[in-house]
């Protein structure tokens, strides 16, 4: 009978902190501008700069700490990492080393073969190193320094995952709490989410682990995918039938080829030689500060889940849409508490907004208009003052401007009309251009009504309720 | 044999001398190093600002040792500075004595400029560590590191450090304006019992001990109560010290790579050889030890039995002095083992800074403010620079 195995994974995955600013000095941290735009003496290497602690990097450590069940450790350490690489402009790296922000926690996974809890050891914050752009034409290697000192968590787990499956089940919980959170966007595009993989393989059952490679460079969570299946099916293609020796080694995943591939190792198999940065004071945690992030945490997405199908009634497809997002979440709990409408604050956001962020080529985190706001638009249609066509115009110019709805109704003429002298104006100047479309009504075509119906209403801009005009316009012409 | 690197003119105000270990935008900054040769900083230094603000004038940038971490500056790329009777001594020691300064601002990393005021009987204040900013100066030992003021006389001395004492928001290890008040405070406070650092003196020469005695003397001679104490425990301290400021040296210079400022090689094909090459060719015999010292100690095989080792004799030694300054407003010990030194000392013994931290490295490891005068040293419990002032009065004009 042929040996099963098992694969073993632990991941290191790096975040990208939703911080304005660089974790040791006030440059941007924004993703993108100019090269070497968001640039200053001390995030470029320069003597005589000394690192200043950014706060937020350590209120956005300790809410994934939180979020992710750890530990905080309330005196927690910055240390020194030394290595010589040219995007790292000091030769060394300022990370935590003996005592990281939060250690020991657990997420919990969801696959086909049901729930999981995965093990953290430890969350720590450092700063990302620049980025090294290599011109082929004068064969040059130039040095962006605008993501160096860029806040990073590196989140470190146990190697408790053993297939694709839950890795992959695995990074999409941790990108939805980190979200929700508001720690990061958690975009691999963008390299604000970035994930090492450390696999081995051993026969099912066998206590001993394999030789353990790590594998790097994979961009998409679909790439990771990949990357541990091959990776999986090369180490037992070596353990059987002896293709080739494993050793314990970095491999680049190339993801175009399809493969992994060692990575130059002797030399950068390194003694970092961690020390305490002396020029950052161990930050300490009190009761006040700790307290204060607790208290900013949100609900896990699926406690609002619950909510949303079993308390406020929704359709179990609309509470996974919103609770994908956080924004999504925000603005349906604003708009629901403005209007008490659960199921059309949904289906305003779901529908209407999401065609909206669409045509603005936004994703649903991007979503910024005013809960409250949409909330009173949708007692508006709700109550008849807006018709849904005027509502959709309101909701576009939410987007563009801090508006209040009923106001801009008021001010370009979308509340509906009662004034049924004006609506009959209207009826009797449509009927008598349009005789032919009387006489098709007449003759028995159903179609000709809508004709009828749909010129009085452009006539009118929307302002009627259409049973109202509906009504009036059959009277008239019968 | 050029004393100012740099030099500057026509200003208004007391002269100051700032050791080349002082990031200047108006004037190069080369930390005695041919890796900085030129090397143009952005911004002025803290103490630079605070300077200018009180009406000081620089008046230029004084040589230095590479990376100002010898015994006298003799590892200067820009050339040793010599008396003209052979012996050594640091080109701010040297301006401040001829009057060509009205003081000078140096970084104690390795005991220099207190070396070289004791040796030339001037004045030098090491202040509490964090009561001075360390924003732009070329970081050498950041755990210990302070700026210094050395002066002809006691008065001028302290108005210089005034100047500078306070907190900044652009170093994380300043210390809260309120701390930083009691080095400012205007009133000296005198002393009531001084101690002597027993083995310490006992290990420097007899000219040495001859100052130390004379020190004592004039203490004495003001009513002060003088007790020689048992100090076997500070010896630990040249030591830990030259771990710990190796450590962080051989950090802190490895952004000196040939990459994005300084020396770069012309001798490279690969990133490897262009550092190699360029910090092979750029830096001193000195500095490449202590490189390689400190890459050492911080290595997965020694950090416990070194760096992580030094760290508890720093607690150990703080702790000791808490108990001195419990009994004591202050201990008297040398600064130097010799009187004088000229090259000679430094080629038969190529690590002589590293020993000579024996009577610097109490005071730099554990952050207590120090004072020189009258060709010795006075520690004192941190914030005590106005105690230790007090007794630097009474010792003006000896051991020159």
């Amino acid at each position: 009978m042929a040996t099963k195995y098992e694969t073993v994974i632990g991941l290191e995955v790096h975040i990208e902190l939703a911080t304005e600013s660089k974790i040791f000095c006030s440059c941007s941290a924004k993703f993108g501008g100019e090269q070497n735009d968001h640039v200053c003496p001390a995030c470029c290497g320069m003597p005589g700069m000394l690192p200043v602690v950014n706060k937020h990097v350590v209120d956005l450590g300790m809410t994934a700490g939180m979020m992710l069940n750890c530990h905080i450790n309330r005196v927690t350490t910055f240390d020194k990492k030394s290595y010589y690489y040219p995007d790292l402009p000091c030769s060394y790296q300022t990370t935590q080393w003996f005592a990281p922000v939060a250690v020991n926690g657990t997420v919990r996974i969801n696959t086909s073969k049901g729930e999981k809890d995965i093990r953290i050891k430890q969350i720590h914050m450092e700063e990302d190193a620049g980025k090294l752009v290599h011109d082929d034409w004068t064969n040059t290697t130039f040095v962006d320094f605008n993501r160096t000192s860029v806040p990073l968590i590196e989140i470190v787990s146990q190697p408790d995952l053993s297939s694709a499956e839950e890795v992959v089940a695995y990074l999409e919980r941790l990108r939805s709490l980190l979200r929700f959170a508001k720690v990061s966007e958690c975009r691999m595009e963008q390299g604000s989410m970035r994930c090492d993989v450390n696999l081995s393989v051993r026969p099912e059952g066998s206590k001993v682990l394999g030789v353990r490679t790590e594998m790097k460079n994979m961009n998409s969570i679909s790439a990771i995918e990949r990357a541990i299946e091959y990776e999986t099916a090369r180490h037992i293609d070596a353990i059987e039938n002896g293709t080739e020796e494993l050793v314990q080694e970095t491999r680049r995943w190339d993801d175009i080829k399809g493969k992994s591939f060692a990575m130059r190792n002797k030399e950068t198999a390194g003694d970092y030689r961690y020390f305490p940065d002396p020029n950052v004071m161990p930050v300490c945690i009190d009761d006040e500060w700790y307290d204060g992030i607790k208290a900013t945490l949100p609900e896990f997405p699926e406690v609002k889940r619950e909510k949303y199908i079993n308390e406020l009634g929704l359709g179990e497809y609309d509470a996974d849409l919103l609770t994908e997002s956080r924004a999504l979440c925000d603005v349906f709990e604003a708009a629901y508490a403005e209007s008490n409408l659960a199921k059309e604050s949904a289906n305003w956001i779901i529908s209407n907004c999401m065609k909206v962020l669409n045509r603005k080529q936004m994703t649903p985190d991007m979503l910024n208009i005013d809960g409250k706001s949409l909330g009173k638009l949708i007692k508006l249609v709700a109550d008849g003052k807006v018709g849904n066509a005027n509502a959709r115009k309101i909701l576009d110019e939410m987007f563009e401007n801090d508006i209040d709805p009923e106001k801009y109704a008021t001010e370009n003429g979308f509340i509906v009309s009662n004034d049924t002298g004006r609506i009959q104006d209207v009826i009797n100047a449509v009927v008598a251009a349009d005789q032919k479309s009387v006489a098709d009504f007449k003759g028995g075509k159903e179609k000709a009504l809508m004709a009828l119906f749909g010129k009085c209403m452009k006539e009118l801009k929307g302002n009627c309720d259409p049973a109202v005009l509906r009504e009036m316009l059959l009277k008239t012409i019968q | 044999m050029e004393l100012y690197l740099a030099k500057q003119d026509g200003q208004k105000g007391k002269k100051i001398a700032l050791d080349d270990m002082i990031l200047t935008k108006d004037m190069p900054t080369t930390a005695g190093s041919k890796m900085l040769e030129n090397y143009m900083s952005l911004f002025d230094a803290e103490v630079v600002e605070r300077l200018t603000a009180s009406g000081y004038a620089i008046g230029g940038k004084a040589n230095v040792g590479e990376m100002c971490i010898d015994l006298l500056g003799e590892t200067s790329y820009y050339g040793a500075v010599e008396g003209e009777d052979g012996t050594l001594m640091t080109a701010s020691a040297m301006l401040v004595k001829n009057g060509e300064a009205d003081a000078a601002i140096g970084l104690d990393a390795n005991g220099t400029p207190r070396r070289a005021a004791a040796l030339n009987g001037l004045v030098c204040i090491k202040p509490t560590y964090g009561t001075v900013s360390r924003f732009g100066t070329v970081s050498i030992a950041c755990s210990g590191e302070t700026v210094t003021v050395t002066a002809n006389d006691v008065s001028t001395a302290k108005n210089v450090l005034d100047a500078i004492v306070g907190h900044d928001d652009k170093d994380g290890t300043s210390l809260p304006e309120e701390k930083c008040a009691k080095v400012k405070a205007a009133e000296f406070v005198p002393a009531k019992r001084v101690a002597v650092a027993r083995s310490l003196t006992e290990s420097a020469s007899e000219a040495i001990k001859q100052k130390i005695a004379d020190a004592v003397d004039a203490f004495k001679a003001n009513g002060i109560e003088v007790v020689e104490i048992d100090d076997s425990l500070l010896l630990t301290a040249k030591n830990a010290w030259n771990i710990l400021m190796s450590a962080e040296l051989c950090n802190n210079v490895s952004r000196y790579d040939g990459v994005k400022y300084g020396y770069r090689t012309k001798n490279y094909t690969t990133i490897d050889e262009l550092y190699t090459n360029s910090r092979t060719e750029a830096f001193g015999e000195l500095l490449k030890t202590a490189i390689l010292f400190g890459s050492e100690t911080l290595s997965d095989y020694n950090y416990m039995k070194m760096y992580d080792k030094g760290l508890r004799i720093r607690r150990v030694l703080s702790e000791k002095f808490d108990e001195i300054f419990e009994s004591f407003d202050a201990v008297l010990m040398p600064a130097s083992a010799k009187s004088a030194y000229t090259k000679a000392d430094t080629e038969e013994n190529k690590y002589i800074a590293y020993d000579e931290n024996l009577y610097t490295a109490p005071a730099t490891i554990t952050g207590v403010p120090a004072v020189i005068a009258g060709g010795v040293q006075l520690l004192g419990k941190a914030f005590s620079e106005n105690v230790l002032l007090d007794l630097a009065k009474k010792l003006e004009g000896a051991g020159k």
